[in-house]
């Protein structure tokens, strides 16, 4: 597979190098672009695009619910549509017609740079002071000091698996990368370009010769490990999944087994009793910190300040972070979850758990890792083949 | 025609395999809407009616049906007004272009959906300023002129233009002459037309899925935003099995006003 | 003389202005809204987009034809894609033929608006819930369809390209069986019994009469059923397991690289091109 770099790139490289370090990128500074305020309380529609599980309106599970609550309170309607990766929701948000978007890592600065949000004033979110600090102002959603948006929590891809078919309980990712696997045929894989990373990160503790530091810095030759692994993987995988509900039905039925996988998938599955169990296994995992944001067309900025308030106000980010199965970005919310240890099992205020879990990003030519002696594999790339990989 | 008993058993057999085939799997989904079990493995282990009455008071159910009526009733209008213009013209006179004209109207149910879809979408999101309830009613007419405009065309052949000419001989203006002699005789397949391009569009979703706005849920969409549901996949059931029973009837009624009398 | 009679004269005496009137706004629409949008679609994939946010950027390049034509994946898959649309093809038209001859020309005459009924029905239940009934059918240990044939001692084939041509063979049925019917039904009983009274058996009379006669009508269905099998890309998610077609390549370049979706749909669209002035000498295209 080439990669060519040509002149034109060269430049993209250059260019998206500086916007990364950090340069004023339209003239404007600092919070201009955001709204000033003061939030009214004008009535409004919003249209939000959310990781399922992250904007509960009762259509799952009628006593899941912490939308028409806030209907009721603020008198604005909301509409909610989930999407299955990040790549559908930039698509979603670049066509237009939402107002607030979930976004994750690997979703957000693309969102920034093609100019589909607007800045957010965080002195119009009364909640946000309480937002853990090792979530403020990260480079995934602050740039140059300017904020867009307000963390929701963060979580590992966890390993999955079906605890009556997978015995004894593993705790590595090898039962869905070895040819040898036993569950050869009932694997799952998700199905986004930006899994590469995942096969990267299993390559960081299988081939440490090949020198990944970062799962989102791949230069070529890495690149080509990872693609390899996922051509060997293939054969192993029933379906690549996209749509969390297909999932569900797909285990309950009993044609996937195992997989990669979000904590609240397996909470929805163990719904009625423990079928699934969920892990990080030894080798690390990628994850995702996901932040509210808000579009840069919205007809209904009162409504939509008054949604990045509440989701993320103590009770609210409680319930979302526990029905979810992450950890919260609100500090307070560990006091009000319904288990007393959430917090604690979600390592939400700890360094340590976090060290080996590769939050989503994109990638770019220049090197996420800092190395500036190789070119690495844009996110476009990754795109392209990930394309060729499932069609070949 | 005199068929050997051989050939008859085959064409029986035929026929006999080729409707179960198409019905065993409609049954299925007739059986899984009382299926206790949620997650429809085969052989249900219980039965009930609890997802018929959910289905009955489901807001979302509603108003996707109201939705999809109302999106293929206007797609219907536009496609019938426009659809027979267009037979009238290619089947009655012969002009320069005409095949390419003709070729035109074929090649949207001719080329795949999603080609349609993202095209469509594409000039929507750009030009048009964003996906709205009207861009969903562009995108359906497309189509369903198709089939008015084939139904219609059909007709007009069949029928030739010896009426028309005889009527207008006899004095009758062009108006008169479509009131009382044309439209009734084409009636017939406005109304087949009418029927197919308002189940087409009450049934799409791959152009829908690209032309519908945010809040935009046509029955279709919702069936597939909640197809794997482990709490409403039950009611898609009960909304499938519930549109096959009531859609006899409509068919029954068209095949009848469309059989030539020899 | 009033305003309405001198119209009217107008009219009649100037045809193409009659054509004109009668075709200016559908081929307005069609042609502007339709064949417009198509244009645009396919002048995008002369494009490039941004790397970083992949948005559509106006700079001339080849390089999306030259991935297509060059990466042996998108080779591999319009060979798989065109490969099930015949294969679904070929199969609804082994099941539809006997059908609709059984109905135009062995079923009583009052029993035909009932078995045609019968036969479109399925049109009207959604196709999404057909399709999930299908997944159902066949899914690899639990379906209906493993229930069934396993005391053969056989099972389901499972999710993949078998499960996806049963599925979409089974989606197509109708639209195969209407047009075969209705060409069946035009037939006139002379030429039948022409041919029997020259001395053909049955079997000779459809092989050597009626096929011939009602091929355009079978090629008819059979735009239907190809061009729908070609892009599809909705049962293939359902059904397929980790096969792919060419829709779900489209699907899946459409939200992030437009220039390269637009550049893979046009082979299914050059396909049907191609299938359509091949078959617009047998006179399909008035039988449909």
């Amino acid at each position: 597979m080439k990669i060519s770099l040509s002149r034109k790139s060269a430049i993209a490289i250059a260019a998206g190098a500086l916007l990364l370090s950090g340069c004023s990128s339209s003239g404007d500074d600092s919070t201009s672009g955001a709204y000033a305020g003061p939030v009214g309380d004008t009535p409004g529609t919003i249209n939000v695009l959310a990781w399922p599980g992250y904007a509960e309106d009762g259509s799952t599970d009628p006593a899941v619910d912490w939308v028409t609550p806030f209907e009721t309170e603020t008198g604005c309607t909301v509409n909610v549509k989930t999407y299955g990766t990040s790549d559908e929701a930039v698509q979603l948000m670049q066509s237009g017609g939402y107002d607030v978007v979930s976004a994750s890592g690997d979703a957000s600065l693309r969102l920034i740079f093609g100019e589909d949000l607007q800045p957010v004033n965080l002195d119009l979110i009364p909640n946000y002071v309480d937002v853990f600090d090792n979530l403020k102002d990260r480079p995934w959603n602050t740039i140059e000091g300017v904020n867009y948006g307000v963390p929701h929590g963060r979580g590992a891809n966890v390993l999955q698996y079906t605890i009556s078919k997978v015995k004894p309980a593993p705790d590595s990712w090898s039962v869905v990368w070895e040819p040898n696997s036993p569950l050869k045929g009932k694997i799952t894989a998700y199905d986004s370009a930006i899994y590469i990373a995942d096969a990267a990160v299993y390559l960081m503790s299988t081939k440490p010769e090949l020198g990944i530091t970062d799962p989102y810095a791949l230069d070529s030759t890495q690149f080509e490990a990872a693609m390899e692994l996922l051509k060997q993987q293939k054969p192993l995988v029933a379906e690549y999944w996209g749509d969390y509900t297909k999932y569900v039905a797909a285990v309950q039925a009993g044609s996937i087994v195992a997989g990669t996988s979000w904590q609240v998938i397996a909470n929805v599955l163990n719904g009625e009793k423990a079928t699934v169990g969920a892990v990080k296994p030894k080798e690390g995992a990628t994850g995702w910190s996901d932040t509210w944001m808000i579009s840069k067309n919205t007809e209904s900025i009162d409504c939509a300040y008054k949604w990045l308030n509440w989701i993320v106000s103590p009770a609210t980010n409680a319930q979302a972070a526990e029905y979810f199965g992450e950890a919260p970005a609100n500090s307070k919310a560990c006091a009000l979850t319904a288990s007393k240890t959430h917090c604690e099992s979600y390592h939400a205020d700890e360094t340590e758990y976090w060290s080996d879990v590769y939050y989503w990003k994109t990638p770019t030519e220049a090197c996420l890792d800092g190395r500036t002696d190789v070119k690495c594999i844009p996110y476009a790339e990754w795109v392209k083949a990930w394309s060729s990989f499932r069609n070949s | 025609m005199n068929l050997s008993r051989t050939a008859k058993v085959v064409l029986w057999g035929f026929m006999g395999f080729g409707l179960s085939f198409i019905y065993v799997p409609l049954m299925l989904v007739v059986i899984n809407s009382f299926n206790k079990n949620k997650s429809f493995n085969w052989p249900p282990t219980g039965f009930t009616t609890m997802w018929w009455s959910k289905a009955a008071s489901n807001p979302g159910v509603k108003d996707a049906i109201i939705l999809s009526v109302l999106t293929a009733t206007l797609a219907t209008i536009i496609a019938l007004i426009l659809g027979s213009l267009a037979a009238a013209a290619i089947a009655r006179y012969n002009f320069f272009g005409r095949d390419v004209i003709s070729l035109m109207f074929v090649l949207p149910i001719a080329l795949p959906g999603i080609v349609t879809g993202i095209a469509l979408n594409n000039v929507f999101t750009n030009f048009f300023g964003g996906l709205t309830f009207f861009t969903i009613i562009i995108g359906h007419a497309t189509f369903c002129v198709v089939v008015v405009f084939n139904n219609v065309a059909a007709r007009y052949r069949r029928m030739g233009s010896s009426f028309e000419e005889a009527s207008m001989d006899l004095g009758a203006d062009r108006f008169t002459t479509f009131r009382l002699v044309t439209f009734p005789m084409i009636r017939n397949a406005l109304v087949a037309g009418a029927l197919l391009s308002f189940g087409l569009s009450f049934d799409e979703i791959i152009v829908t899925t690209f032309t519908a706005g945010a809040g935009q849920t046509t029955l279709p969409i919702w069936i597939f935003q909640n197809l794997f549901r482990p709490n409403q996949a039950p009611i898609v059931n009960v909304v499938a099995a519930a549109l096959i029973m009531v859609s006899i009837v409509p068919i029954y009624l068209s095949q009848r006003l469309t059989q030539e009398r020899k | 003389m009033s305003l309405i009679e001198s119209t009217q004269r107008y009219f009649h005496a100037h045809v193409r202005a009659r054509i004109a009137v009668l075709l200016s706004a559908p081929v307005a629409w069609l042609g502007v809204l339709y064949i417009g949008s198509l244009a645009a679609l396919f002048i995008t994939s002369i494009w490039k987009i941004d790397t970083f946010t992949s948005k559509v950027v106006r700079e001339f390049t080849l390089s999306n034809f030259i991935d297509v034509l060059t990466d042996k994946a998108y080779f591999n898959v319009t060979v798989r894609t065109v490969g099930v649309a015949i294969a679904v093809t070929i199969i609804c038209a082994i099941i539809a033929i006997p059908m609709a001859f059984f109905i135009a020309r062995v079923a009583k005459p009052q029993s035909r608006p009932v078995l045609i009924a019968l036969v479109i029905t399925p049109l009207w239940a959604s196709y999404l819930v057909k399709i999930y009934a299908w997944r159902t059918m066949m899914a690899p240990d639990s379906g209906f369809l493993n229930w069934l044939i396993s005391p053969l001692g056989l099972s389901s084939p499972g999710f993949g390209m078998v499960a996806v041509i049963i599925g979409l063979s089974y989606l197509w049925l109708p639209y195969m069986v209407l047009p075969i019917y209705a060409g069946m039904e035009k037939l006139p009983d002379s030429i039948i019994d022409a041919s029997a009274d020259l001395g053909a058996k049955p079997g000779r009379t459809f092989l050597k009469v009626i096929l011939p006669l009602t091929w355009p009508a079978i090629i008819a269905g059979s735009l239907f059923t190809f061009s729908l099998s070609l892009g599809d890309y909705i049962t293939v998610q359902i059904l397929g397991g980790t096969f792919q077609m060419l829709g779900n390549v489209v699907y899946q370049n459409f939200a992030l690289n437009l220039p390269f979706a637009a550049a893979v749909a046009l082979i299914p669209v050059i396909v049907m091109i191609i299938y359509l002035a091949s078959v617009r000498k047998t006179g399909a295209l008035d039988n449909l």
